[in-house]
């Protein structure tokens, strides 16, 4: 064993310490917006205006830039959620704990968003505004889970434990994952299979594709400064009794 | 230009949908970003208080 203090293992428990993170979190936030907004700002232009008419589905095919970005953050985000829960289960680790509770209303966001434009895509396509499809519902199942993680958080008063119930709830809820991937080959559903992420060959026009991850890539980013404030949040709640928190604040007000 | 807006006639159903979007996306990031800085503000209040009360 050496002697050396400075080891990765330190240097990563430093890294944990809240005024860092608050620091590195408020450092990084800015470019993470300007990305966030350039990519907005082609994949809008790009996908609604440069990219071709669907030849069986008109414009109204449109929807899938922010259907298909909406329904993959909302199943990324909850893998998060349950990532960062299994972290502070086992390590305590109150970073973790603050990603969790930071991902959770955003995740519901993404999850009500791929119902709702799946829904106003169903309408024209399908002549149905909801099925009871196995892909529709178990994403809705999804956005329960949401509800459910962030009610019972709420419900608990002291932080930690409510920490440790939700992140229990979050763990259990991970089963839904695979569902809602699968279900569109496990049963016979009325939502199309997958055309990106098949492992062949994605079945999507290369002028609609680019579109597409330009929006997924700018969901991801809104995904990251929505984290990045929450967490800052969250630090300043729970550390507001603290010596550095009150040197931040005057500094601010002075 | 209304060509782009009658979105082939199914500008009801992709409107709604992108302000949707656009509505949840900006509520979800705009929300936290505020209640930061109210944050701040309500802290360097009651710090403020804190130091006055204190006997010098």
């Amino acid at each position: 064993m050496s002697n050396n203090p400075d080891t990765w293992l330190t240097r990563f428990h430093r890294l944990g310490s809240p005024p860092r993170l608050y620091r590195l979190a408020g450092t990084l936030l800015p470019y993470a917006l300007t990305i966030c907004g350039m990519l907005f700002a082609a994949g809008l232009y790009w996908g609604l205006v440069l990219a071709p008419t669907d030849y069986q589905q008109g414009e109204s095919y449109r929807i899938i830039y922010i259907h298909v970005p909406s329904a993959w953050m909302s199943m990324f985000a909850y893998s998060v959620l349950a990532g960062a829960s299994a972290v502070s289960l086992i390590w305590r680790m109150k970073l973790a704990e603050a990603v969790a509770r930071a991902s959770a209303p955003v995740g519901a966001a993404y999850t009500f968003l791929a119902l709702v434009t799946g829904s106003l895509w169903g309408k024209p396509m399908w002549g149905a505004w909801w099925v009871w499809d196995a892909r529709l519902t178990s994403e809705l199942i999804l956005l329960f889970l949401y509800l459910g993680y962030m009610a019972l958080v709420a419900a608990i008063d002291d932080r930690r434990t409510a920490s440790r119930a939700g992140a229990v709830l979050a763990i259990v809820g991970v089963v839904n994952l695979p569902i809602i991937h699968f279900s569109v080959e496990w049963w016979n559903t009325l939502h199309q299979g997958p055309t990106v992420t098949k492992f062949d060959q994605p079945s999507i026009a290369l002028s609609m594709l680019i579109p597409l991850l330009l929006m997924a890539g700018a969901f991801m980013f809104h995904y990251l400064c929505v984290v990045l404030t929450r967490v800052r949040v969250e630090i300043l709640e729970s550390e507001r009794r603290t010596a550095w928190v009150n040197a931040l604040v005057t500094q601010r007000s002075s | 230009m209304s060509e782009f807006f009658q979105m082939g006639g199914y500008a009801m159903y992709v409107w709604p949908a992108y302000l949707v979007t656009a509505a949840a996306l900006v509520v979800t990031l705009v929300g936290p970003l505020r209640r930061r800085t109210r944050m701040i503000r309500e802290l360097s209040a009651v710090t403020a208080q804190r130091n006055t009360q204190r006997p010098k």
